[in-house]
């Protein structure tokens, strides 16, 4: 009969598939999944491949498969895909996310070599209740970038670690450089960057002015600080640099306007800096940000290395995380985009990053001026509330009920949420 | 195989050519009946069970039923009327979000300001107060969406299927070249169009070429131009298929009809009003529900060029719901949104059938 021949065809089939996926599992090392964040950002993604070829090669009990995502949808792919249980084994988390996914139970402490623990720089790991979650390559900074001969151009004076950029001071550089003529718009706040970025990046300016995302003493409760008056102050300026045309509300995504010379300043991370220096050469400024009142703020902690809770090859997933955090890796890192090595090290290897390198000057930012963003399970909500205040407030909207909204939501999300204990 | 060279054994059951033939439509059916079981009965199935829970995308705390909750939040409107003496233009406000943020105990606790009406001296004013503004902004722009986008996509693709229906030379072509945007990518087209849009993108430098001294305008950065240019885009993306469909219309009009209008004296608008528009009325109504349902649904351009934005003015029901689950991780009150969504599709394309059918 027909239909039996058929069943009996998809039986043979079935069982041939089944013979196949026991037939791999059998020979070769064991393999251990990474997703990595980085798919897009050619160096950083090349750094781990290599890191992940001469892992494989270097020893025969594990292989560590990569998948990349890109930035924008790498965080919403880990919870898809921790719903679901298929978190991989090695996850790449952003520092100020790792509390949150400790907390939902993502991720399990890692225990790496003390001595590869204590020789990184503490934006380089995460801890979450007293216990390692993560560790990473290197630690990001965030800079001011402009040119010494538009600076000259427009008389506005050179900032200096020790003397920052005052308020009134940026102000002025902005009109100056804009009264210049040459540039579409002065200044580039990488607002055409959507999601981490906003909190990564406009966090420490709301800091500067004396806001901050949470109340620090206890972790429940935003109102008062994050849309009381230093903010409001924060958020009416900020706006104002959009309104008086200093910056484009609309700024494009890939930020290259800086480098083709039609943005005079660009607000940025140590990564983007390696570009623009070969670009400019030592005509380009790395400069602390301004002042506004509580000192010049930056953020701490970038993308680390982490275990997932499912995971179950726990020792291999480890020992690539030792293995990639050897100096030799992270020179490359720093090396190639020019983010500050998580080791010393390592920074004496990064000739940009040694004392009298030309990045050098990331290295005292961050020692002066880093603030962690708020290590709660939280923060992730908080996040999403800020930049969507943010983004209101770029776009002209009303800078005290956006901020007044972004707290009553924070405090109703930790109320929602039992605090999150 | 031995049992292939058997004649089959026949039972009474599958005598009848009528049994044997709902039989193996059954099985036709079935791989279908399968998937849709699959990918949307449980899904539905699932979204109004965790509507009614406080589900959390990534929490180590349980899962608990809390009734009818997001359901009042979600679509909880309220009235208040508040007074001041103060000067203070802030005042009224103040005094409305002293009752709005959360622990102040008020029964407008968590509320947000959906409309205000502030009487001219500053010292009265009415609040409309929504447990979520930002879904009535939603379901606003949503409407808005479908209202414009479906005369206008239906519309041109119309008018392209009648010009590739004529005998012009390289109709081939042409129909080939209209129908590119809707095999490209949803996503890959939002992109082009963020640059396209830009202020110093292709259609600004188009305008200001034909229009001597304009100002570039940033089409999605301003709230009032952000939703007509993707309304714009949307429409040009997809009514390639839908000149398709009217095609397929066009062709099932028979050519003695136009033959005996041309007799008739009937000129090419007389034909079309005639002959034309009443023979494609099936497809009229098709096109009209098809085009409804997919507008009610925008959401990847808004997720790739606006995120929402300017100040909420391209937000849309199935986006405030990507962003309440996804991005701020409400998995239960997101699916109280999909609940509602699920309802005001059903309703709409019920009343559109029923406009339509009472008109045959």
């Amino acid at each position: 009969m027909r239909k039996v021949r058929a069943l009996v065809a998809l039986l043979f089939a079935s069982a041939l598939l089944l013979a196949a996926c026991g037939s791999t599992e059998e020979a070769g090392p064991v393999k251990v999944s990474m997703w990595s964040h980085a798919a897009g950002n050619e160096q950083e993604i090349a750094t781990v491949k290599e890191a992940i070829a001469d892992f494989n090669a270097s020893q025969s009990d594990y292989e560590v498969v990569l998948e990349e995502f890109p930035q924008e949808s790498y965080n919403d792919s880990i919870i898809a895909a921790a719903t679901s249980d298929s978190l991989p084994c090695i996850v790449d988390v952003d520092g100020p996310i790792m509390p949150n996914w400790a907390w939902a139970g993502y991720m399990q402490p890692i225990s790496i070599d003390s001595a590869l623990e204590d020789s990184l720089l503490a934006g380089a790991k995460g801890y979450y209740n007293g216990e390692l979650y993560s560790a990473g390559a290197w630690d990001a900074a965030l800079g001011i970038l402009t040119l010494k001969s538009y600076l000259d151009e427009a008389g506005v004076r050179v900032p200096t670690l020790d003397s920052p950029w005052t308020k009134a001071e940026f102000d002025s550089a902005l009109s100056a450089l804009d009264d210049l003529g040459k540039f579409d718009y002065a200044l580039d706040w990488g607002n055409g960057w959507t999601g981490e970025w906003f909190p990564y990046a406009y966090g420490p300016l709301l800091q500067s002015f004396g806001g901050d995302l949470i109340n620090r003493d206890d972790y429940l409760s935003a109102d008062g600080v994050v849309n009381g008056d230093e903010a409001v102050a924060f958020g009416k300026w900020f706006q104002s640099t959009f309104e008086d045309g200093y910056a484009n509300p609309k700024q494009s995504g890939d930020r290259t306007e800086f480098v083709n010379g039609t943005i005079a300043i660009q607000y940025n991370g140590n990564w983007a800096v390696k570009d623009a220096y070969a670009k400019f050469g030592d005509d380009l400024l790395i400069l602390p940000p301004p002042d506004f009142g509580n000192g010049p703020k930056i953020g701490a902690a970038s993308w680390q290395f982490g275990v997932s809770s499912s995971c179950d090859q726990v020792d291999g997933a480890t020992a690539f995380i030792e293995y990639i955090l050897q100096d030799k890796y992270i020179v490359a890192f720093a090396n190639r985009i020019g983010l500050i090595p998580a080791t010393a090290g390592a920074t004496a290897e990064v000739p940009d990053y040694a004392a009298g390198g030309v990045f050098s000057v990331f290295v005292d930012f961050s020692n002066s001026f880093a603030v962690k963003r708020p290590e709660t399970p939280a923060y992730l909500f908080i996040s999403k509330a800020f930049e969507k205040a943010v983004a209101d407030i770029i776009n002209g909207g009303d800078v005290k009920r956006a901020l007044d909204t972004a707290a009553d939501e924070i405090d109703r999300d930790i109320a929602d949420n039992g605090n999150y204990e | 195989m031995s049992t292939a060279t058997k004649k089959p054994k026949t039972f009474w059951w599958h005598n009848t050519m009528e049994v044997k033939e709902a039989r193996a439509g059954r099985m036709f059916v079935l791989p279908a009946i399968l998937l849709l079981l699959t990918f949307l009965v449980t899904p539905v199935i699932l979204a109004f069970t965790l509507g009614f829970t406080n589900a959390r995308l990534s929490s180590p705390n349980p899962i608990e039923f809390n009734g009818t909750d997001n359901f009042s939040r979600l679509l909880g409107l309220a009235k208040l009327d508040v007074e001041t003496n103060s000067s203070d233009p802030d005042a009224l406000y103040d005094l409305v979000r002293s009752q709005t943020k959360p622990g102040s105990g008020t029964q407008y606790e968590n509320m947000q300001i959906l409309y205000e009406g502030v009487s001219s001296d500053a010292k009265s004013g009415t609040y409309v107060l929504a447990g979520d503004a930002l879904f009535w902004k939603s379901v606003k722009n949503t409407l808005y969406f479908a209202l414009v986008v479906a005369p206008l996509q239906g519309g041109l693709a119309l008018i392209l299927a009648l010009i590739v229906n004529s005998r012009i030379r390289g109709r081939v072509f042409f129909r080939t070249v209209y129908f590119f945007p809707v095999v490209t990518s949803m996503v890959v087209v939002s992109i082009l169009w963020l640059f396209m849009y830009q202020d110093t993108g292709l259609v600004n430098v188009a305008i200001s070429k034909v229009i001597p001294g304009y100002t570039p305008i940033n089409f999605l950065a301003e709230p009032a131009l952000a939703m007509p240019a993707i309304i714009a885009m949307s429409a040009w993306q997809g009514m390639g298929f839908h000149m398709l469909i009217w095609l397929a219309g066009l062709q099932t009009i028979p050519g003695e009809l136009y033959e005996a209008a041309k007799v008739d004296g009937a000129n090419t608008w007389q034909q079309f009003k005639n002959v034309t528009w009443p023979g494609l009325r099936k497809t009229f109504i098709f096109i009209l529900i098809t085009i409804t349902i997919a507008a009610l649904g925008l959401f990847t351009q808004i997720n790739v060029m606006t995120q929402g934005g300017p100040l909420d003015s391209t937000t849309t029901i199935v986006f405030h719901a990507f962003r309440e689950g996804f991005g701020k991780q409400q998995m239960g009150y997101a699916s109280t949104i999909a609940v509602v969504f699920f309802f005001i599709v059903v309703s709409i394309a019920l009343i559109q059938r029923r406009l339509t059918r009472d008109a045959d």
